[in-house]
Protein backbone atom coordinates (compact mmCIF):
# COMPACT_ATOMS: atom_id res chain seq x y z
CA UNK A 1 0.00 0.00 0.00
CA UNK A 2 0.89 3.74 -0.57
CA UNK A 3 2.22 5.29 2.56
CA UNK A 4 1.72 8.71 2.70
CA UNK A 5 5.25 10.51 3.62
CA UNK A 6 4.69 12.46 7.13
CA UNK A 7 7.85 14.59 6.22
CA UNK A 8 8.80 16.94 3.59
CA UNK A 9 10.94 16.37 0.93
CA UNK A 10 13.27 19.02 -0.84
CA UNK A 11 10.65 19.51 -3.37
CA UNK A 12 7.58 19.95 -1.13
CA UNK A 13 10.02 22.81 0.60
CA UNK A 14 10.76 24.53 -2.99
CA UNK A 15 6.63 24.45 -3.06
CA UNK A 16 6.40 26.40 0.13
CA UNK A 17 9.04 29.01 -0.85
CA UNK A 18 7.87 29.57 -4.14
CA UNK A 19 3.90 30.20 -2.20
CA UNK A 20 6.32 32.34 0.35
CA UNK A 21 7.35 34.44 -2.38
CA UNK A 22 4.23 35.16 -4.08
CA UNK A 23 2.50 36.18 -0.51
CA UNK A 24 5.34 38.51 0.09
CA UNK A 25 5.19 39.92 -3.61
CA UNK A 26 1.56 40.83 -2.95
CA UNK A 27 2.21 42.06 0.77
CA UNK A 28 4.41 44.38 -0.91
CA UNK A 29 2.09 45.51 -3.78
CA UNK A 30 -0.42 46.29 -1.39
CA UNK A 31 1.75 48.29 1.12
CA UNK A 32 3.72 49.89 -1.12
CA UNK A 33 2.38 50.23 -4.27
CA UNK A 34 -1.24 51.15 -3.09
CA UNK A 35 -0.42 52.76 0.02
CA UNK A 36 -2.30 50.77 1.87
CA UNK A 37 -2.54 51.45 5.84
CA UNK A 38 -2.90 48.17 7.63
CA UNK A 39 -5.28 48.99 10.86
CA UNK A 40 -5.30 45.86 12.26
CA UNK A 41 -5.48 47.33 15.84
CA UNK A 42 -8.93 48.96 15.48
CA UNK A 43 -10.25 45.14 14.17
CA UNK A 44 -11.17 43.99 17.89
CA UNK A 45 -13.31 47.13 19.01
CA UNK A 46 -15.50 46.01 15.52
CA UNK A 47 -15.88 42.75 17.47
CA UNK A 48 -16.36 43.71 21.00
CA UNK A 49 -16.70 47.45 22.10
CA UNK A 50 -16.79 48.69 25.55
CA UNK A 51 -19.63 50.85 25.54
CA UNK A 52 -19.21 54.07 28.02
CA UNK A 53 -22.66 55.19 29.07
CA UNK A 54 -23.64 51.01 30.18
CA UNK A 55 -20.50 50.55 31.58
CA UNK A 56 -20.03 46.99 29.55
CA UNK A 57 -18.92 45.07 27.07
CA UNK A 58 -21.54 45.05 24.09
CA UNK A 59 -20.94 43.40 20.19
CA UNK A 60 -20.28 45.67 17.68
CA UNK A 61 -20.69 45.47 13.72
CA UNK A 62 -18.69 41.90 12.89
CA UNK A 63 -20.13 39.92 16.37
CA UNK A 64 -23.43 41.22 15.89
CA UNK A 65 -23.03 39.83 12.09
CA UNK A 66 -21.79 36.96 12.94
CA UNK A 67 -24.37 36.02 15.49
CA UNK A 68 -27.02 36.94 13.10
CA UNK A 69 -25.18 34.16 10.79
CA UNK A 70 -24.97 31.65 13.26
CA UNK A 71 -29.07 31.68 14.07
CA UNK A 72 -30.50 32.02 10.60
CA UNK A 73 -27.82 28.75 9.74
CA UNK A 74 -29.55 27.07 12.98
CA UNK A 75 -32.82 27.95 11.88
CA UNK A 76 -32.31 27.22 8.35
CA UNK A 77 -31.32 23.92 8.81
CA UNK A 78 -34.08 23.04 10.86
CA UNK A 79 -36.12 24.32 8.15
CA UNK A 80 -34.67 22.65 5.44
CA UNK A 81 -34.09 19.42 7.55
CA UNK A 82 -37.97 18.92 7.21
CA UNK A 83 -38.78 20.69 3.93
CA UNK A 84 -35.76 18.43 2.29
CA UNK A 85 -37.02 15.28 4.35
CA UNK A 86 -40.48 15.57 2.74
CA UNK A 87 -38.62 16.51 -0.41
CA UNK A 88 -36.71 13.31 -0.24
CA UNK A 89 -39.68 11.46 0.38
CA UNK A 90 -41.98 12.83 -2.64
CA UNK A 91 -38.55 11.79 -4.79
CA UNK A 92 -39.48 8.53 -3.86
CA UNK A 93 -43.21 8.56 -4.29
CA UNK A 94 -45.19 6.41 -5.84
CA UNK A 95 -47.38 9.04 -7.41
CA UNK A 96 -45.47 10.02 -10.69
CA UNK A 97 -46.76 13.71 -10.56
CA UNK A 98 -45.25 13.94 -6.83
CA UNK A 99 -41.97 12.70 -8.34
CA UNK A 100 -42.11 14.65 -10.98
CA UNK A 101 -42.95 18.30 -8.95
CA UNK A 102 -40.29 17.22 -6.27
CA UNK A 103 -37.87 16.27 -9.55
CA UNK A 104 -38.40 19.86 -11.26
CA UNK A 105 -37.79 21.59 -8.01
CA UNK A 106 -34.79 19.99 -7.64
CA UNK A 107 -33.69 20.87 -11.40
CA UNK A 108 -34.53 24.24 -11.03
CA UNK A 109 -32.07 24.88 -8.00
CA UNK A 110 -29.31 22.98 -10.20
CA UNK A 111 -29.77 24.81 -12.91
CA UNK A 112 -30.00 28.46 -11.91
CA UNK A 113 -27.05 30.02 -9.88
CA UNK A 114 -27.68 30.61 -6.31
CA UNK A 115 -28.21 34.68 -6.18
CA UNK A 116 -30.86 34.95 -8.36
CA UNK A 117 -32.48 31.80 -6.83
CA UNK A 118 -32.26 33.68 -3.68
CA UNK A 119 -33.68 36.90 -5.56
CA UNK A 120 -36.64 34.65 -6.69
CA UNK A 121 -37.85 33.35 -3.86
CA UNK A 122 -37.07 36.60 -1.88
CA UNK A 123 -39.21 38.67 -4.45
CA UNK A 124 -41.92 36.08 -5.35
CA UNK A 125 -42.31 34.16 -1.63
CA UNK A 126 -40.69 35.62 1.13
CA UNK A 127 -42.00 39.63 0.94
CA UNK A 128 -45.59 38.23 -0.17
CA UNK A 129 -45.13 35.94 2.91
CA UNK A 130 -44.17 38.41 5.06
CA UNK A 131 -46.96 41.18 3.64
CA UNK A 132 -49.44 38.72 3.93
CA UNK A 133 -49.36 37.36 7.65
CA UNK A 134 -48.02 41.41 8.56
CA UNK A 135 -45.21 39.59 10.69
CA UNK A 136 -43.82 43.54 10.13
CA UNK A 137 -46.71 45.11 12.26
CA UNK A 138 -46.19 41.98 14.57
CA UNK A 139 -42.43 42.01 15.42
CA UNK A 140 -42.38 45.73 15.67
CA UNK A 141 -44.82 45.44 18.24
CA UNK A 142 -42.58 43.20 19.93
CA UNK A 143 -39.91 45.28 19.78
CA UNK A 144 -41.73 48.17 21.79
CA UNK A 145 -42.11 46.08 24.17
CA UNK A 146 -40.15 45.86 27.83
CA UNK A 147 -40.43 42.21 28.67
CA UNK A 148 -38.93 40.98 24.84
CA UNK A 149 -35.71 39.00 26.49
CA UNK A 150 -36.61 35.90 25.12
CA UNK A 151 -37.49 36.96 21.95
CA UNK A 152 -34.24 38.75 21.71
CA UNK A 153 -32.14 35.89 22.54
CA UNK A 154 -33.58 33.63 20.02
CA UNK A 155 -34.38 36.59 17.02
CA UNK A 156 -32.08 39.39 17.94
CA UNK A 157 -33.25 42.95 17.38
CA UNK A 158 -37.16 42.20 17.14
CA UNK A 159 -36.67 45.10 14.50
CA UNK A 160 -35.03 43.11 11.92
CA UNK A 161 -37.19 39.95 12.59
CA UNK A 162 -38.81 40.27 9.04
CA UNK A 163 -35.61 40.45 6.87
CA UNK A 164 -34.05 37.62 8.93
CA UNK A 165 -37.05 35.38 8.94
CA UNK A 166 -37.21 35.94 4.67
CA UNK A 167 -33.38 34.89 4.43
CA UNK A 168 -34.43 31.99 6.89
CA UNK A 169 -36.70 30.94 4.59
CA UNK A 170 -34.86 31.59 1.33
CA UNK A 171 -31.91 29.91 3.02
CA UNK A 172 -33.92 26.63 3.66
CA UNK A 173 -35.60 26.96 0.56
CA UNK A 174 -32.53 26.49 -1.35
CA UNK A 175 -30.91 24.32 0.57
CA UNK A 176 -33.61 22.06 0.85
CA UNK A 177 -33.03 20.52 -2.86
CA UNK A 178 -29.93 19.63 -1.92
CA UNK A 179 -30.73 17.97 1.95
CA UNK A 180 -33.93 16.55 -0.64
CA UNK A 181 -31.30 14.73 -2.70
CA UNK A 182 -29.08 13.43 0.43
CA UNK A 183 -32.63 11.95 1.76
CA UNK A 184 -33.67 10.51 -1.17
CA UNK A 185 -30.01 8.29 -2.03
CA UNK A 186 -30.64 7.39 1.87
CA UNK A 187 -34.05 5.86 1.28
CA UNK A 188 -33.31 4.21 -1.78
CA UNK A 189 -30.51 2.59 0.30
CA UNK A 190 -32.74 0.77 2.40
CA UNK A 191 -33.49 -2.67 1.25
CA UNK A 192 -36.78 -3.70 -0.08
CA UNK A 193 -36.95 -6.43 2.56
CA UNK A 194 -37.49 -3.78 5.04
CA UNK A 195 -40.81 -1.97 3.37
CA UNK A 196 -42.04 -5.42 2.75
CA UNK A 197 -41.21 -6.66 6.63
CA UNK A 198 -43.31 -3.24 7.63
CA UNK A 199 -45.87 -3.88 5.04
CA UNK A 200 -46.62 -7.73 6.28
CA UNK A 201 -47.57 -6.70 9.77
CA UNK A 202 -49.74 -3.85 8.72
CA UNK A 203 -47.88 -1.03 8.91
CA UNK A 204 -49.21 2.21 7.63
CA UNK A 205 -47.09 4.28 4.93
CA UNK A 206 -46.46 7.03 7.61
CA UNK A 207 -45.18 4.79 10.11
CA UNK A 208 -43.49 2.30 7.59
CA UNK A 209 -41.66 6.01 6.98
CA UNK A 210 -41.19 7.01 10.30
CA UNK A 211 -40.11 3.88 12.14
CA UNK A 212 -38.55 1.87 9.63
CA UNK A 213 -36.88 3.58 6.98
CA UNK A 214 -36.48 7.39 7.99
CA UNK A 215 -34.25 6.24 10.94
CA UNK A 216 -32.21 3.87 8.96
CA UNK A 217 -31.89 6.31 6.04
CA UNK A 218 -31.06 9.44 8.53
CA UNK A 219 -28.33 7.38 9.74
CA UNK A 220 -26.90 6.25 7.10
CA UNK A 221 -26.79 10.03 5.50
CA UNK A 222 -25.39 11.85 8.49
CA UNK A 223 -21.60 12.48 6.92
CA UNK A 224 -23.14 14.19 3.64
CA UNK A 225 -25.78 15.77 5.51
CA UNK A 226 -23.24 17.36 7.54
CA UNK A 227 -21.72 18.57 4.83
CA UNK A 228 -24.34 20.12 3.75
CA UNK A 229 -25.02 22.09 6.65
CA UNK A 230 -21.37 23.67 6.56
CA UNK A 231 -22.10 24.52 2.73
CA UNK A 232 -25.54 26.20 4.36
CA UNK A 233 -23.57 28.32 6.70
CA UNK A 234 -21.79 29.29 4.00
CA UNK A 235 -23.72 29.91 1.63
CA UNK A 236 -25.86 32.03 3.84
CA UNK A 237 -23.27 35.08 3.07
CA UNK A 238 -25.69 35.30 -0.19
CA UNK A 239 -28.70 36.26 1.73
CA UNK A 240 -26.89 39.74 2.48
CA UNK A 241 -27.91 40.67 -1.40
CA UNK A 242 -31.25 40.86 0.50
CA UNK A 243 -30.03 42.99 3.03
CA UNK A 244 -30.11 40.74 5.86
CA UNK A 245 -28.05 41.64 8.39
CA UNK A 246 -25.29 38.90 8.55
CA UNK A 247 -21.89 38.25 8.93
CA UNK A 248 -21.26 39.70 5.39
CA UNK A 249 -23.53 42.41 5.28
CA UNK A 250 -22.23 43.55 8.06
CA UNK A 251 -18.60 43.40 6.59
CA UNK A 252 -19.77 45.64 3.60
CA UNK A 253 -20.63 47.94 5.64
CA UNK A 254 -17.51 48.32 7.98
CA UNK A 255 -15.55 48.52 4.98
CA UNK A 256 -17.70 50.92 3.71
CA UNK A 257 -17.58 53.20 6.62
CA UNK A 258 -13.67 52.55 8.11
CA UNK A 259 -12.09 51.80 4.38
CA UNK A 260 -10.46 48.82 6.05
CA UNK A 261 -11.47 46.51 3.12
CA UNK A 262 -8.29 44.01 3.95
CA UNK A 263 -8.72 43.86 7.93
CA UNK A 264 -11.95 43.42 7.42
CA UNK A 265 -12.64 40.83 5.01
CA UNK A 266 -9.58 38.61 6.76
CA UNK A 267 -11.69 38.93 9.92
CA UNK A 268 -14.76 37.26 8.13
CA UNK A 269 -12.91 35.15 6.45
CA UNK A 270 -11.42 34.10 9.84
CA UNK A 271 -14.96 33.60 11.53
CA UNK A 272 -16.22 31.36 8.53
CA UNK A 273 -13.37 29.41 8.42
CA UNK A 274 -13.60 29.03 12.52
CA UNK A 275 -16.99 28.34 11.74
CA UNK A 276 -17.36 25.95 9.16
CA UNK A 277 -13.71 24.05 10.10
CA UNK A 278 -14.90 23.42 13.74
CA UNK A 279 -17.85 22.20 12.62
CA UNK A 280 -16.52 19.93 10.13
CA UNK A 281 -13.95 18.80 12.83
CA UNK A 282 -16.62 18.25 15.75
CA UNK A 283 -18.92 16.29 12.96
CA UNK A 284 -15.89 14.16 11.67
CA UNK A 285 -15.47 13.02 15.85
CA UNK A 286 -18.84 12.58 16.39
CA UNK A 287 -18.88 10.17 13.43
CA UNK A 288 -16.51 8.23 15.11
CA UNK A 289 -17.76 7.76 18.09
CA UNK A 290 -21.19 6.96 16.52
CA UNK A 291 -19.36 3.97 14.88
CA UNK A 292 -17.57 2.80 18.12
CA UNK B 1 -68.39 -19.16 8.61
CA UNK B 2 -68.97 -22.76 8.62
CA UNK B 3 -65.17 -24.75 9.37
CA UNK B 4 -64.73 -25.80 6.21
CA UNK B 5 -65.00 -22.72 4.43
CA UNK B 6 -61.56 -21.56 3.04
CA UNK B 7 -60.00 -18.94 5.09
CA UNK B 8 -57.57 -18.30 1.59
CA UNK B 9 -59.30 -18.67 -1.77
CA UNK B 10 -57.35 -17.76 -5.05
CA UNK B 11 -59.93 -17.92 -7.65
CA UNK B 12 -57.96 -17.70 -11.53
CA UNK B 13 -55.71 -15.33 -10.30
CA UNK B 14 -52.92 -14.45 -13.04
CA UNK B 15 -50.29 -12.27 -12.60
CA UNK B 16 -47.78 -10.40 -14.87
CA UNK B 17 -44.55 -8.64 -14.97
CA UNK B 18 -44.76 -6.37 -17.76
CA UNK B 19 -45.09 -8.98 -21.01
CA UNK B 20 -44.35 -11.92 -18.55
CA UNK B 21 -46.63 -14.18 -16.96
CA UNK B 22 -45.38 -15.07 -13.51
CA UNK B 23 -49.09 -16.51 -12.55
CA UNK B 24 -51.46 -18.27 -14.83
CA UNK B 25 -54.91 -19.04 -13.45
CA UNK B 26 -54.23 -20.36 -10.51
CA UNK B 27 -56.75 -21.76 -7.93
CA UNK B 28 -56.24 -22.53 -4.63
CA UNK B 29 -58.58 -22.83 -1.47
CA UNK B 30 -57.19 -23.15 2.27
CA UNK B 31 -59.22 -24.09 5.07
CA UNK B 32 -58.32 -22.97 8.60
CA UNK B 33 -55.48 -24.77 10.50
CA UNK B 34 -54.73 -26.31 7.28
CA UNK B 35 -50.92 -26.61 6.16
CA UNK B 36 -49.68 -26.30 2.55
CA UNK B 37 -46.17 -26.84 1.61
CA UNK B 38 -45.49 -25.25 -1.98
CA UNK B 39 -42.50 -26.49 -4.14
CA UNK B 40 -41.59 -26.57 -7.86
CA UNK B 41 -38.52 -25.26 -9.83
CA UNK B 42 -37.08 -21.91 -9.26
CA UNK B 43 -38.86 -19.14 -11.26
CA UNK B 44 -42.08 -21.52 -11.43
CA UNK B 45 -43.81 -18.63 -9.20
CA UNK B 46 -43.76 -19.51 -6.01
CA UNK B 47 -43.13 -16.48 -4.29
CA UNK B 48 -45.32 -14.54 -6.42
CA UNK B 49 -47.88 -16.64 -5.28
CA UNK B 50 -47.75 -16.32 -1.72
CA UNK B 51 -47.14 -12.92 -2.26
CA UNK B 52 -50.13 -11.49 -3.73
CA UNK B 53 -52.03 -13.13 -0.73
CA UNK B 54 -50.74 -10.20 1.66
CA UNK B 55 -50.43 -8.12 -1.30
CA UNK B 56 -46.44 -7.40 -1.45
CA UNK B 57 -47.32 -8.00 -4.82
CA UNK B 58 -50.83 -6.76 -6.79
CA UNK B 59 -52.59 -9.83 -8.94
CA UNK B 60 -53.97 -8.72 -12.20
CA UNK B 61 -56.51 -11.03 -12.80
CA UNK B 62 -58.71 -13.30 -10.84
CA UNK B 63 -59.88 -12.70 -6.92
CA UNK B 64 -57.94 -13.22 -3.58
CA UNK B 65 -60.21 -13.47 -0.36
CA UNK B 66 -58.53 -13.84 2.86
CA UNK B 67 -60.56 -14.16 5.78
CA UNK B 68 -63.80 -13.08 3.81
CA UNK B 69 -61.95 -10.08 2.83
CA UNK B 70 -61.58 -9.52 -0.79
CA UNK B 71 -57.63 -8.27 -1.59
CA UNK B 72 -58.45 -4.79 -4.05
CA UNK B 73 -57.44 -1.26 -4.20
CA UNK B 74 -58.85 -0.67 -0.31
CA UNK B 75 -55.78 0.05 1.70
CA UNK B 76 -57.79 -0.47 5.12
CA UNK B 77 -58.52 -3.87 3.54
CA UNK B 78 -55.17 -4.62 2.66
CA UNK B 79 -54.24 -3.59 6.11
CA UNK B 80 -56.47 -5.57 8.00
CA UNK B 81 -55.67 -8.87 5.68
CA UNK B 82 -51.65 -7.93 6.28
CA UNK B 83 -53.15 -7.79 10.57
CA UNK B 84 -53.81 -11.45 10.01
CA UNK B 85 -51.38 -12.73 7.66
CA UNK B 86 -47.58 -13.06 8.98
CA UNK B 87 -45.02 -13.45 6.34
CA UNK B 88 -41.13 -15.15 7.20
CA UNK B 89 -39.15 -14.11 4.28
CA UNK B 90 -35.87 -15.67 3.45
CA UNK B 91 -33.88 -13.27 4.11
CA UNK B 92 -35.34 -12.44 7.65
CA UNK B 93 -36.27 -8.37 7.15
CA UNK B 94 -35.27 -8.17 10.85
CA UNK B 95 -35.34 -4.05 11.69
CA UNK B 96 -31.77 -3.82 12.44
CA UNK B 97 -32.16 -0.84 14.27
CA UNK B 98 -34.05 -1.91 16.67
CA UNK B 99 -33.23 -4.62 19.00
CA UNK B 100 -34.86 -8.05 19.11
CA UNK B 101 -37.60 -7.17 22.12
CA UNK B 102 -38.34 -3.78 19.94
CA UNK B 103 -38.42 -5.89 16.54
CA UNK B 104 -41.40 -7.81 17.99
CA UNK B 105 -43.06 -4.73 19.69
CA UNK B 106 -43.50 -2.55 17.57
CA UNK B 107 -46.15 -4.14 15.24
CA UNK B 108 -48.23 -4.45 18.46
CA UNK B 109 -47.76 -1.23 19.53
CA UNK B 110 -48.03 0.79 16.46
CA UNK B 111 -50.40 -1.21 14.41
CA UNK B 112 -52.43 -3.03 17.14
CA UNK B 113 -52.05 -0.03 19.38
CA UNK B 114 -51.31 -2.40 22.26
CA UNK B 115 -49.82 -0.49 25.54
CA UNK B 116 -46.04 -0.96 25.85
CA UNK B 117 -45.62 -3.19 28.64
CA UNK B 118 -48.18 -5.67 27.54
CA UNK B 119 -46.54 -6.18 24.05
CA UNK B 120 -43.09 -6.57 25.87
CA UNK B 121 -44.81 -9.21 27.79
CA UNK B 122 -46.39 -10.76 24.17
CA UNK B 123 -43.26 -10.55 23.07
CA UNK B 124 -41.45 -12.01 25.54
CA UNK B 125 -43.94 -14.74 25.70
CA UNK B 126 -43.18 -15.45 22.15
CA UNK B 127 -39.27 -15.52 22.21
CA UNK B 128 -39.88 -18.35 24.77
CA UNK B 129 -41.59 -19.72 22.22
CA UNK B 130 -39.21 -19.96 19.47
CA UNK B 131 -36.74 -20.54 22.05
CA UNK B 132 -34.46 -17.22 22.37
CA UNK B 133 -35.67 -15.40 25.39
CA UNK B 134 -32.01 -14.26 26.18
CA UNK B 135 -31.61 -12.36 22.94
CA UNK B 136 -34.02 -9.79 23.94
CA UNK B 137 -31.69 -6.69 24.45
CA UNK B 138 -29.71 -7.80 21.09
CA UNK B 139 -29.54 -6.24 18.12
CA UNK B 140 -30.15 -8.44 14.90
CA UNK B 141 -26.63 -8.05 13.83
CA UNK B 142 -25.66 -10.38 17.01
CA UNK B 143 -27.30 -12.94 16.36
CA UNK B 144 -26.58 -16.23 14.26
CA UNK B 145 -29.17 -16.56 10.40
CA UNK B 146 -30.90 -19.51 12.86
CA UNK B 147 -31.75 -17.00 15.73
CA UNK B 148 -32.83 -14.34 13.49
CA UNK B 149 -35.10 -16.28 11.52
CA UNK B 150 -36.41 -17.42 15.20
CA UNK B 151 -36.72 -13.53 15.87
CA UNK B 152 -38.47 -12.94 12.56
CA UNK B 153 -41.17 -15.96 13.04
CA UNK B 154 -41.58 -14.41 16.73
CA UNK B 155 -42.43 -11.28 15.25
CA UNK B 156 -45.05 -12.44 12.94
CA UNK B 157 -46.59 -14.30 15.97
CA UNK B 158 -46.74 -11.39 18.08
CA UNK B 159 -49.29 -9.81 15.49
CA UNK B 160 -51.12 -12.69 16.36
CA UNK B 161 -52.43 -13.71 12.89
CA UNK B 162 -54.36 -16.49 11.86
CA UNK B 163 -52.18 -17.39 9.06
CA UNK B 164 -48.37 -17.75 8.43
CA UNK B 165 -46.80 -17.91 4.90
CA UNK B 166 -43.59 -18.70 4.46
CA UNK B 167 -41.10 -18.27 1.88
CA UNK B 168 -38.18 -20.36 2.03
CA UNK B 169 -37.37 -19.62 5.21
CA UNK B 170 -34.70 -21.47 6.02
CA UNK B 171 -32.47 -21.46 2.05
CA UNK B 172 -30.51 -18.58 3.24
CA UNK B 173 -29.24 -20.55 6.27
CA UNK B 174 -26.21 -22.74 7.10
CA UNK B 175 -26.92 -26.46 7.71
CA UNK B 176 -26.64 -27.05 10.67
CA UNK B 177 -29.05 -24.09 11.59
CA UNK B 178 -31.72 -25.40 9.37
CA UNK B 179 -33.34 -27.43 12.05
CA UNK B 180 -33.49 -25.23 14.50
CA UNK B 181 -35.78 -23.14 12.22
CA UNK B 182 -37.28 -25.89 11.27
CA UNK B 183 -38.28 -27.53 14.28
CA UNK B 184 -40.51 -23.98 15.94
CA UNK B 185 -41.84 -24.19 12.52
CA UNK B 186 -43.27 -28.22 13.14
CA UNK B 187 -44.04 -26.73 17.10
CA UNK B 188 -46.42 -24.29 15.32
CA UNK B 189 -47.91 -26.56 12.82
CA UNK B 190 -48.97 -28.21 16.44
CA UNK B 191 -50.75 -25.31 17.57
CA UNK B 192 -53.17 -25.45 14.74
CA UNK B 193 -51.47 -21.87 12.65
CA UNK B 194 -52.83 -22.13 9.46
CA UNK B 195 -49.53 -22.31 7.09
CA UNK B 196 -48.28 -22.03 3.74
CA UNK B 197 -44.94 -22.85 3.44
CA UNK B 198 -42.64 -22.33 0.36
CA UNK B 199 -39.79 -25.09 0.74
CA UNK B 200 -37.40 -27.59 -0.36
CA UNK B 201 -37.35 -29.17 2.84
CA UNK B 202 -39.03 -32.27 2.17
CA UNK B 203 -38.41 -34.09 5.43
CA UNK B 204 -40.58 -31.11 7.30
CA UNK B 205 -42.94 -31.39 4.38
CA UNK B 206 -43.71 -35.12 4.92
CA UNK B 207 -43.62 -34.05 8.66
CA UNK B 208 -46.63 -31.30 8.64
CA UNK B 209 -48.16 -31.22 5.58
CA UNK B 210 -51.55 -31.33 4.76
CA UNK B 211 -51.18 -31.03 0.88
CA UNK B 212 -48.84 -30.78 -1.44
CA UNK B 213 -48.32 -28.08 -4.14
CA UNK B 214 -46.40 -28.41 -6.93
CA UNK B 215 -45.99 -25.51 -9.43
CA UNK B 216 -44.22 -25.02 -12.62
CA UNK B 217 -44.41 -21.90 -14.60
CA UNK B 218 -46.56 -19.99 -13.24
CA UNK B 219 -49.69 -23.04 -12.91
CA UNK B 220 -50.52 -25.27 -9.89
CA UNK B 221 -49.37 -28.79 -11.47
CA UNK B 222 -50.28 -30.82 -9.27
CA UNK B 223 -52.13 -31.10 -5.34
CA UNK B 224 -51.94 -33.93 -3.20
CA UNK B 225 -51.48 -35.37 -0.18
CA UNK B 226 -47.79 -35.92 0.96
CA UNK B 227 -48.25 -39.76 1.05
CA UNK B 228 -49.44 -39.79 -2.41
CA UNK B 229 -46.94 -36.99 -3.73
CA UNK B 230 -43.78 -38.71 -2.28
CA UNK B 231 -44.46 -42.02 -3.31
CA UNK B 232 -46.56 -41.85 -6.63
CA UNK B 233 -47.05 -38.20 -8.02
CA UNK B 234 -49.52 -38.14 -10.63
CA UNK B 235 -47.00 -35.38 -13.17
CA UNK B 236 -44.16 -36.43 -14.52
CA UNK B 237 -42.66 -32.75 -13.79
CA UNK B 238 -43.63 -33.55 -9.68
CA UNK B 239 -41.99 -36.64 -10.86
CA UNK B 240 -38.69 -35.02 -12.51
CA UNK B 241 -38.59 -32.32 -9.76
CA UNK B 242 -39.14 -34.94 -6.83
CA UNK B 243 -36.09 -37.31 -8.39
CA UNK B 244 -33.68 -34.14 -8.66
CA UNK B 245 -34.08 -33.05 -5.73
CA UNK B 246 -34.13 -36.29 -3.34
CA UNK B 247 -31.22 -37.39 -5.00
CA UNK B 248 -29.00 -35.25 -2.80
N1 LIG C 1 -40.46 -7.88 -9.47
C1 LIG C 1 -40.34 -8.67 -10.56
N2 LIG C 1 -40.15 -8.13 -11.77
C2 LIG C 1 -40.03 -8.92 -12.86
N3 LIG C 1 -40.08 -10.25 -12.85
C3 LIG C 1 -40.27 -10.84 -11.66
C4 LIG C 1 -40.40 -10.09 -10.46
N4 LIG C 1 -40.56 -10.96 -9.43
C5 LIG C 1 -40.54 -12.18 -9.98
N5 LIG C 1 -40.36 -12.13 -11.29
C6 LIG C 1 -40.31 -13.27 -12.21
O1 LIG C 1 -41.46 -14.05 -11.99
C7 LIG C 1 -41.13 -15.42 -12.03
C8 LIG C 1 -41.60 -16.10 -10.78
O2 LIG C 1 -40.84 -15.62 -9.72
P1 LIG C 1 -40.95 -16.17 -8.24
O3 LIG C 1 -40.01 -15.40 -7.41
O4 LIG C 1 -42.36 -16.21 -7.84
O5 LIG C 1 -40.42 -17.66 -8.42
P2 LIG C 1 -40.13 -18.73 -7.32
O6 LIG C 1 -40.91 -19.91 -7.68
O7 LIG C 1 -40.32 -18.15 -5.97
O8 LIG C 1 -38.60 -19.04 -7.56
P3 LIG C 1 -37.42 -19.28 -6.52
O9 LIG C 1 -37.47 -20.70 -6.15
O10 LIG C 1 -36.19 -18.96 -7.33
O11 LIG C 1 -37.62 -18.35 -5.39
C9 LIG C 1 -39.64 -15.51 -12.24
O12 LIG C 1 -39.37 -15.80 -13.59
C10 LIG C 1 -39.13 -14.15 -11.91
O13 LIG C 1 -38.04 -13.81 -12.73
MG1 LIG D 1 -39.04 -17.56 -4.39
Amino acid sequence: MHKTRKRLHWLDWLILAVLAGFVFVIWYRISGTLNYKWQWERIPNYILRWDEEDGRWVANLLLQGLITTIRISIYASILALILGTILGIARCAENLAIRMLARTYLEFLRNIPPVVVVFIFFFFLSEQFITALNIEGWARGIARQENNGVWEFFFGDMRLFPSMISGTIVLALFESAFVGEIVRAGIQSIPRGQREAARSIGMTWLDEMRFIILPQAMRKVLPPLSNQFISLIKDSSIISLISVQELTYKTVELVASTRMIFEAWLTTAAFYFILCFGLSLLFRRLEREGRA
Amino acid sequence: MSDDAPIIELRNVSKFFGPFQALAGINLSVVAGERVVVCGPSGSGKSTMIRCINRLEEHDQGSITVDGISLGEDTKDIRAVRQEVGMVFQQFNLFPHLTVLENLTIGPIRVRKMEKARAESLARNYLERVHIPEQAGKYPAQLSGGQQQRVAIARSLCMEPRILLFDEPTSALDPEMINEVLDVMVELAGTGMTMIVVTHEMGFARKVADRMVFMEAGRIVEVAPPSVFFTNPESDRARMFLDQILEH
